[in-house]
């Protein structure tokens, strides 16, 4: 139950995009189709929830027992570059259909602020394994909609008459304040 | 690049390649730390001084990195000074500390930071990526100061804690909840766009 409660509130009111402000450049730079929105999405839910398993590990069974949590930031940051890489190359050799429709976003993972952002708050939650996971998966899910929705709206943006100066960033950062509105009427869910 | 002042290298930073409205860099702390002045200028000075001396050790070093791990490189450093910035702030400010949570560590994926040394440190000599990157940190403190000054006045009636609007003022609770983040920053940007289409137009 607990868990349930938690995967909700990580897709609908913890909303990474919404409500953490994390993952905001590929949520504005890859929201302007609904496809590769939604590639974008999938590759980082992906990769949060591999992050999330092998993060809980090093902090658990490396940083913790020997008094190293001063090194979480670096251990972290290197950790997701390698997986990156590494979930890059094993899905370029697996599945060559999938690498091609994930393809340039992946490499782009390791700079977003998402992942780094779900190992920090998972260490600093201190939440048990199964809870790291279902944070990472439902974090992930939650940035998928966001994303697939703002690339939906801005789709339509794309027919009507903006103001010259909010067109791009502008407009879709309005759009996504007026989200982050309608999404707050979430938070009475989760007590 | 080289015919440009020492002068012009700070004040780029300021307008003309301002991180937050000009380059869009750097939007996940400047959103999120904004809904009050006191957050928005300890974030600035943290992301300051991780930034500057990055830059000077990767401009003073940047012969000695070969091209291809270069990126990890400059991670690696960069994620030393966070953490040193980190535990400065855990053991001298613990409030600021705590209330600005995941998002000092959060400074390592800054793509402000990353992008300097790959645009312009790992190019240029010790001084002028000195200054670059202190013209890059005015120009976002300058930024947070703006979007978190506006918050906190709009969405509290107060800016650094003091009241500032009178009693008949009725906060707008929005502003300090994200969508006023998002909407102010969208409606910032905008005009920052305008302002440069005026004076282009002009000249």
């Amino acid at each position: 139950m607990e868990l349930l409660a938690l995967f909700i509130s990580a897709i609908l009111v913890n909303n990474f995009v919404l409500y953490y402000f994390l993952g905001i450049c590929p949520f504005l730079g890859v929201s302007k189709k609904i496809d590769s929105a939604l590639s974008m999405g999938l590759a980082v839910t992906f990769v949060m929830t591999i992050t999330a398993v092998v993060s809980w590990m090093i902090n658990h069974w490396i940083l913790i027992p020997y008094k190293l949590d001063y090194l979480q930031i670096v251990s972290f940051i290197l950790v997701i570059a390698s997986l990156v890489q590494l979930v890059e190359m094993f899905i370029r050799k697996a599945s060559p259909a999938l690498y091609q429709a994930l393809g340039i976003y992946l490499p782009l993972i390791t700079t977003n602020c998402a992942i780094m952002g779900l190992a920090l708050l998972a260490a600093l939650k201190n939440f048990s394994f199964l809870k790291t996971v279902t944070f990472g998966i439902g974090s992930g899910l939650g940035f998928t909609l966001a994303i697939v929705l703002m690339a939906s709206i801005r789709e339509q943006l794309d027919l009507s008459d903006v103001p010259k100066p909010l067109k791009g960033a502008g407009i879709a950062l309005i759009v996504a304040g007026i989200m982050a509105l309608a999404f707050q009427g979430f938070s009475g869910m989760i007590k | 690049m080289a015919a440009k002042s020492i002068a012009q290298e700070y004040l780029k930073g300021l307008w003309d390649e301002n991180p937050v409205f000009r380059q869009l860099l750097g939007l996940c702390p400047t959103l999120a730390v904004t809904n009050a002045v006191i957050n928005g200028i300890a974030m600035g000075l943290a992301t300051s001084f991780v930034l500057i001396i990055s830059s000077v050790v990767v401009a003073s070093i940047k012969k000695l990195i070969p091209s291809q791990v270069r990126i990890a490189s400059y991670i690696v450093i960069i994620a030393t000074f966070v953490t040193v910035a980190d535990r400065f702030l855990a053991a001298y400010f613990f409030q600021i500390s705590k209330s600005l949570g995941p998002y000092i560590p959060l400074i390592v994926v800054n793509c402000i930071i990353l992008g300097r040394q790959e645009a312009f440190s790992s190019k240029n000599s010790v001084g002028r990526s000195f200054v670059d990157a202190l013209g890059m940190s005015t120009g976002f403190v300058l930024a947070l100061l703006v979007l978190s000054g506006i918050r906190e006045i709009l969405g509290m009636g107060t800016f650094l804690g003091y009241q500032v609007m009178g009693a008949w003022f009725k906060p707008w609770i929005i502003m300090i909840l994200p969508a006023g983040a998002f909407i102010t920053l969208g409606i910032l940007i905008a005009v920052a766009l305008l302002i440069e289409q005026k004076t282009k137009s002009r000249s």
